[in-house]
């Protein structure tokens, strides 16, 4: 056993032909080449045949005016256009990019803030208050969307702490406002959002070298001026993947608004993953879904792109 | 991290894949199938009635009965079918009304669809599945099992389509269904007991009934209209007691020759949302749940409930006898003319190899004797209602309004059927019209361009 590794790497040399020797080398390096790409072969297979294709399926059906049962149309970007033109959609990009600061922005703000909190501060039970945090993360959405549609009723929790303080006034449908019902979604993505990205965050300070720490002390740092001098530059990497994890997560944000508000009141909080469903499903247009859904996964990989670049370049 | 060197190896990759995606859809094949409707399908054909002279054949029945009842009742039929047919087997696939409604596409274009399909009759299930030629037109059959006499017009227009799949509500029968539905208003009797209200016979004396309840301090009508859908019943209620029918049937079925500005659409949107404005409705309605509404009214927090009989059960079950149920006609005495319809269509899709054999199956399930074991397992048979109404309770108030309503008033279509865009549409408009975003013109604006725009492009 202990000689094999040895002798497979004598028989690997290419055999030294006279006057053929560059050659040679060359083939061996394309052998060494492909070697990585057998290995990946196996995942890439199933990547392929569940992600690529589908994918490749989709770009292919969003060129099509198609009902799903009698023969398609080919319209070329026809359904493409009609994205970018039709109104409803264009609300639903940008309750998407709403649903971008609620689910990501703000829950990476909190976090930061909570998570410098917990590190710094000898917080007694801090597996615990951790598992609390992260909760919201391994409940299921549909769970957790019930759950704040009945705090959210006009009889809910939410209203009757509101009445009972005072506030009575404030009080208010909250799903079914056309002002507030945007907003009342975002919070729960906050909700869920914050808890994945503080223990991410706590993870990326708990690698902070304690000396650090104590040489801002001894030059006279405040806790502010830890924050923004140490903690908030070492944790750079951890903020890039929070912000791409979730940001991906808003963008695509389905079932939340499908047991919630169904997109309502009116059309004021839907979304493009509830357009897709909509359109497929319920009104039997699955060129014109696709092409949502096409834009939807370009828009996606652009944004985290950004997103990674911006990140890459303030770390190195 | 990346480097930069890898990174533009990476997004060079990324583009030659994508290259190669776009060339691979590109040169893949046009989706759906080219099936030309099968238009010859000779209205005279001689039909096969005898079942026990078809040899021993396999039926695949796909269904959406899953609920207790339902799956009872069908479980029953079947067994019977079977029992007087020893050479037929029934194999029964029931999926939940909306996997149904998601997975029948699939199963209708592809090459082992079954005999028999339990299709919605909206314009984006059965309308579409004609318009494509996968429902075979029951025509034939009819003539042989005489269907016209079992089922009253005003039920069986749910299931006619012109072959074109154009026209609904008349044309070809392409289904029967088992069972009927009616939407009226539920009441407490304790409730209206308590603060003086006599049960109206006609409409107007049940607007009189809200207002006398408002003075009361009782929320005269509940309402819970987070899903969009809920509310529609109740402007369907308004709208029948306002609009002719007629016009409303043109509208409901999407087809064309009818508007929705009129003054009298408009007059029906304006009692709604005055309705709102006077504090008639619970608080909030468009954030409050369907379940929630009702639930209100079993704890006595209301006077009455627009909704439909699929609540009757769940009403029994909380109050007992204290639920009762009526539609209020526009002339006391008369039939009303209120939002309704009938349990999903049974249709035979031009797939199966034995239509005689299909057609027999969904004359044995929606026969006299059907009907008999639909009531038993507390449904609401479609045929003859009335002579299988329980002795008492909001059960027996459900059959007596549906078979007044079918007999002496008329069923109006729902109106989400008009096109595949219009749950939606109306669904939304009337959240702003209980909002207060839309005014009555402005709302029947909405539906009007919706509707217009499907009409003109038939």
């Amino acid at each position: 056993m202990q000689s094999s590794p040895r002798r497979s790497k004598r028989e690997l040399k290419p055999p030294e032909r006279p006057g053929g020797r560059s050659s040679s080398r060359y083939s061996a390096r394309q052998g060494r080449r492909i070697t990585p790409y057998l290995y990946i072969l196996p995942a890439f297979l199933v990547y392929g045949v569940f992600m690529l294709y589908p994918l490749a399926r989709s770009v292919h059906l969003s060129l099509f005016d198609w009902d799903g049962l009698t023969l398609a149309t080919y319209v070329g970007f026809d359904n493409y256009v009609d994205v970018l033109n039709d109104e409803r959609l264009r609300a639903a990009f940008g309750n998407a990019l709403t649903f971008v600061f609620f689910y990501a922005v703000l829950p990476v703000c909190i976090g930061l803030v909570l998570a410098a909190v917990l590190t710094r501060a000898r917080v007694r039970g801090l597996s615990i208050f951790r598992t609390i945090v992260f909760l919201p993360q391994v409940i299921a959405m549909v769970v957790v969307a019930i759950a704040w549609r009945q705090i959210y009723a006009p009889d809910g929790s939410l209203n009757t702490l509101l009445r009972a303080i005072g506030l009575g006034d404030l009080a208010r449908p909250w799903l079914g406002d056309y002002t507030f019902s945007l907003p009342a979604v975002g919070i729960i993505g906050t909700w869920v959002s914050t808890g994945l990205v503080t223990v991410l965050l706590m993870a990326g300070m708990a690698k902070i070298p304690v000396e650090q720490f104590e040489a801002a002390r001894l030059d006279g740092a405040g806790p502010v001026r830890e924050f923004f001098a140490i903690i908030l530059p070492s944790v750079r990497a951890e903020i890039t993947v929070a912000l791409t994890l979730t940001i991906v997560a808003s963008l695509k944000t389905f079932d939340l608004i499908y047991v919630t508000t169904r997109g309502g009141p009116g059309s004021s909080t839907t979304v493009p993953s509830y357009e897709v469903y909509r359109r497929a499903f319920e009104q039997g247009q699955v060129g014109s879904a696709a092409a949502v859904g096409v834009t939807l996964t370009v828009l996606i990989f652009v944004i985290s792109l950004v997103v990674n670049k911006i990140g890459d370049r303030s770390s190195s | 991290m990346m480097s930069r060197r890898h990174l533009r190896r990476g997004v060079l990759s990324a583009g030659i894949a994508l290259a190669t995606l776009v060339a691979l859809t590109l040169t893949g094949c046009t989706p759906g199938s080219g099936a030309t409707p099968d238009t010859t399908s000779d209205p005279n054909r001689t039909v096969e009635t005898d079942v026990s002279k078809m040899g021993n054949l396999t039926l695949t029945v796909w269904d959406q009965e899953v609920r207790g009842g339902q799956n009872e009742q069908m479980t029953q039929l079947n067994k019977a079918f079977e029992e007087k047919y020893p050479n037929i087997t029934v194999k029964r696939n029931s999926q939940s009304f909306d996997d149904l409604g998601k997975t029948l596409r699939l199963a209708l274009s592809g090459d082992d669809a079954p005999d028999v399909v339990q299709a919605n009759n909206a314009r984006n299930s059965m309308g579409s599945f004609v318009k494509a030629g996968q429902l075979e037109p029951l025509d034939p059959w009819s003539k042989a099992y005489n269907w016209e006499d079992r089922f009253s017009e005003s039920v069986l227009k749910y299931s006619r389509y012109s072959q074109d799949g154009k026209t609904f509500g008349s044309g070809s029968i392409y289904g029967l269904p088992q069972v009927g539905e009616v939407v009226g208003v539920f009441y407490s009797k304790k409730k209206l007991a308590e603060i003086g209200v006599t049960l109206p016979s006609d409409w107007a004396g049940f607007e009189a009934a809200l207002t006398q309840a408002k003075s009361a301090g009782t929320t005269p009508l509940l309402l819970g209209n987070i899903e969009k859908w809920p509310a529609v019943h109740v402007f369907g209620q308004v709208q029948g007691a306002t609009v002719d029918s007629s016009v409303i049937q043109k509208l409901g079925f999407g087809n064309p020759g009818a508007s929705w500005k009129t003054p009298e659409n408009e007059k029906a949107a304006q009692t709604l949302s005055t309705w709102q404005e006077e504090g008639y409705f619970n608080e909030g309605v468009n954030g409050t749940d369907y379940d929630a509404a009702w639930q209100k009214l079993t704890r006595g927090e209301g006077a009455f409930l627009i909704g439909g009989s699929w609540l009757a059960s769940d009403l029994e079950d909380a109050m007992g006898d204290d639920a009762g149920f009526f539609a209020p006609p526009v002339t006391a005495g008369e039939g009303a003319h209120t939002t309704g319809g009938t349990g999903l269509p049974f249709t035979i899709t031009k797939a199966s190899k034995n239509p005689d054999l299909a057609a027999a199956y969904i004359d044995f399930i929606t026969n006299e004797d059907a009907m008999k074991v639909l009531a038993d397992t507390g449904n609401l048979p479609v045929v003859n209602t009335q002579n299988y109404a329980p002795e008492s309770g909001v059960q027996r108030d459900v059959f007596s309004t549906f078979d007044s309503v079918t007999t002496r008033g008329e069923l109006l279509p729902y109106l989400d059927y008009a096109t595949p865009t219009f749950g939606d549409t109306l669904g939304e408009a009337i959240q702003g019209l209980l909002d207060g975003q839309l005014d009555a013109k402005a709302f029947t604006e909405k539906l009007e361009s919706d509707y217009a725009e499907f009409t003109a492009a038939q």
